[in-house]
């Protein structure tokens, strides 16, 4: 056993450290309904955001967006972040984006919700911020009712992009219409499942219980 | 199967008359067919065999090696021990010898003491008592009445009385100094005494040594002579070495790991928390095992440089550069051990940063950061004493290491050689078995086309007889005389 040997062995190890590295980044954008009767849910909303936030590692990106009456737009995303490689720092805004999600809980809770409910737009508008990330696992959380009104002017019956993204529809609360006929419950998400995945979504998932979470993001991919 | 049969509602007739057809055909067949049989038990049986051969020479082969390597292992062991031993004695020969005119000395000077003293304790003998022959004759005069003699008589006695108390007085005050020179003699016979116990405690501990070396080149002899009682017992110390070792190492194993798990975490601060190597393994997880075999590396160089081990070939290189060695490794380890100390104390920071932000976000107070007492300050302190203490107690474990692989080496050559054999031993019995089976195979045929073998027999029997009957009429006389001359012999 010569000195160089071992040398060389540890050295192989370094340069494997730093050398090639694998991206195994994850980012999650929440997309939150503050339209019409929805708006009440919203500190569900932010136990489930605040849950993410707390298994998201350094390098990791958040986002949060809410759905209004045209969603389509960088200002309709409430806080973003990508944590910093320093998990002390990472700790740091981590903390910052619990107390801007709080700030937004509070402030949609008492400004009610919109009039018309633009699910698509913000859909594109997670898909893009997700892209943009370029991380390796890429979730679409929506916390909505799912069901989409739009005014007569806003065009959202078009194809759209969703490739590479897991999306789950979480809390997705019965109508009263659906309470009256079910199918149309049923029917609604059979829909918006056939949308996603003709938009090239990777899974599509729909979890009303939010009391095991940890069930739905356990898996870092 | 059953489409081979003829009438397959009965299996057994077509089977008897498959067998029936074809028994003309391997009757036919038979030679080559045996030659094709024992050609291919050959085949397997040959080679089964020059393999087993091999294994079996090989092993042979291996085991002359190892009893080389155990030899040449154990020599150089027991010659460190004999070097180290002499080692002792000559220096401690060196330093008594050193010792030895200032003690002769002082022995000296106590004996010349105590001699001195003894003369002067002698018992000194009382004056010649010439006068007592004068007083013998005066005492012989009578007195016959004679007032004036009764009166010298008297005085004389007085006199004799006076002197004699003197003399007792001074036969006592002279017993008296000489009992206080013999009181001063204690002392410098304790002296004496304790001064020959240090020889005699020297010379023992010079004769144990000196034991030792005896035993040892003893056992040297029996390495040198390559006897086997000397091979099985250092095969059994090689086995002993190597448990024991094992057990060290695996405690060793643990020290790392816990040392691992303490840096891997605050290491993500130094490389990146989120950067992964390959699937499941992170940079700063591998980051941290650099670091912890690096600590190992540098404790094997210090090791060999204080020379408790010998794994690397360091013998060429000089008492200065053996020196630096030693400080370059040791400044390096007490680096590494200064930095994994500030790990911890990072890693207790994101801990603590982590589990208040979890309480934040989950809905609970804000953890106060005030009033820390010092009881909150123990685990960071036990952790930075771990820090500091785990990277020197890992370069140890260069003792175990060396000793697991020298003993690692024999143990492992004997289980290979055990190996050999037994792999050598199972292919001789399959070539054998190979070979029995062609031959139960070859029986096995005959069995089979047994009716037109016994009609060969049949007629070749019949024709010998023809052929015998032919040449006994011919043959007869010459017969006759054959039996004649046996009868004659």
């Amino acid at each position: 056993m010569k000195p160089w040997t071992v040398l060389a062995g540890l050295g192989a190890a370094l340069l494997a450290g730093c050398g090639a590295q694998i991206n195994r980044t994850q980012a999650v954008y929440v997309l939150v309904d503050t339209s019409g009767t929805y708006a009440k849910e919203i500190s569900k909303a932010q136990s489930v955001v605040n849950y993410v936030l707390g298994t998201l590692q350094p390098g990791d990106s958040l986002a949060v967006g809410r759905v209004k009456s045209r969603s389509f737009s960088e200002k309709d995303i409430v806080a973003k972040v990508t944590l910093n490689r320093d998990p002390i720092q990472a700790t740091g805004q981590k903390r910052t984006f619990g107390e801007q999600i709080a700030t937004f809980a509070k402030s949609a809770h008492a400004g009610g919700g919109s009039r018309y409910t633009d699910i698509t737009g913000g859909m594109m508008q997670g898909a893009e911020f997700l892209h943009e990330t370029e991380a390796r696992s890429k979730t679409l959380i929506i916390f909505s009712d799912m069901q989409e009104e739009l005014d007569y002017k806003t065009v959202r019956d078009f194809p759209i992009k969703l490739e590479g993204i897991r999306i789950i529809a979480l809390n997705v609360t019965k109508l009263d219409t659906d309470n009256v006929d079910p199918r149309r419950y049923t029917g609604r998400l059979e829909w918006w499942e056939r949308r996603a995945r003709a938009a090239g979504a990777s899974d599509w998932r729909v979890v009303n219980d939010l009391e095991h979470l940890e069930r739905v993001f356990s898996n870092r991919s | 199967m059953s489409s081979l049969f003829i009438w397959p509602g009965h299996p057994l007739l077509s089977l008897l008359v498959l067998l029936a057809v074809a028994v003309p055909f391997l009757y036919a067949a038979r030679a080559p067919m045996q030659d094709f049989i024992q050609r291919l038990t050959r085949a397997v049986s040959n080679p089964l065999r020059l393999a087993s051969r091999w294994l079996a020479q090989t092993a042979y082969r291996l085991q002359t090696r190892n009893r080389e390597v155990l030899f040449a292992h154990g020599g150089r062991e027991l010659k460190l021990t004999i070097d180290r031993e002499l080692e002792r004695v000559s220096s401690m020969v060196e330093r008594d010898l050193q010792g030895y005119p200032a003690l002769q000395r002082r022995l000296m000077d106590e004996i010349t003491h105590i001699e001195e003293d003894y003369k002067r304790s002698a018992e000194v003998p009382p004056p010649p008592p010439e006068w007592v022959k004068a007083i013998e004759e005066l005492a012989k005069i009578k007195a016959g009445g004679d007032g004036v003699v009764e009166r010298i008589l008297g005085d004389i006695r007085k006199s004799l009385d006076g002197i004699y108390q003197k003399v007792v007085a001074e036969y006592r005050r002279a017993y008296e100094e000489r009992h206080s020179i013999l009181k001063r003699f204690l002392p410098f016979w304790r002296s004496a005494g304790q001064t020959l116990s240090l020889v005699e405690r020297n010379i023992t501990g010079l004769q144990d040594s000196a034991a030792k070396i005896d035993t040892n080149v003893g056992r040297l002899e029996a390495i040198f002579a390559k006897r086997s009682d000397a091979e099985h017992a250092l095969t059994t110390s090689a086995s002993t070495q190597l448990f024991i070792s094992g057990l060290v190492m695996l405690v060793a194993f643990g020290g790392a790991y816990v040392n691992f798990k303490l840096i891997s975490l605050p290491m993500s601060a130094m490389v990146g928390g989120g950067d992964y190597v390959t699937e499941n393994l992170r940079a700063s997880e591998v980051a941290a095992l650099v670091i912890v075999l690096f600590e190992t590396l540098m404790g094997l160089f210090l090791m060999e440089s204080l020379r408790f081990t010998s794994l690397f070939p360091l013998s060429g290189i000089t008492e200065r550069m053996r020196k630096h060695l030693m400080w370059v490794s040791l400044a390096i380890l007490v680096v590494l051990a200064g930095v994994e100390v500030a790990l911890a104390v990072m890693r207790d920071q994101i801990i603590a940063a982590d589990v208040a932000l979890k309480a934040t976000l989950g809905g609970g107070a804000p953890v106060a950061a005030a009033e820390v007492g010092w009881v909150m300050k123990i685990p960071t302190a036990g952790q930075m004493i771990l820090g500091f203490t785990l990277p020197f107690a890992l370069a140890f474990v260069a003792i175990p290491l060396e000793y697991c692989i020298n003993s690692g080496r024999i143990v492992l050559g004997a289980l290979l050689v055990l190996s050999l054999r037994g792999l050598g031993f199972v292919m001789r019995v399959s070539a054998n078995l190979v070979k029995e089976a062609g031959k139960l195979t070859g029986v096995l045929y005959d069995v089979l086309i047994f009716a037109p073998l016994a009609i060969e027999r049949w007629i070749a029997s019949a024709r010998a007889n023809g052929t015998k009957a032919e040449t006994g009429q011919a043959g007869a006389p010459l017969a006759k005389l054959t039996t004649g001359t046996e009868e004659v012999a």
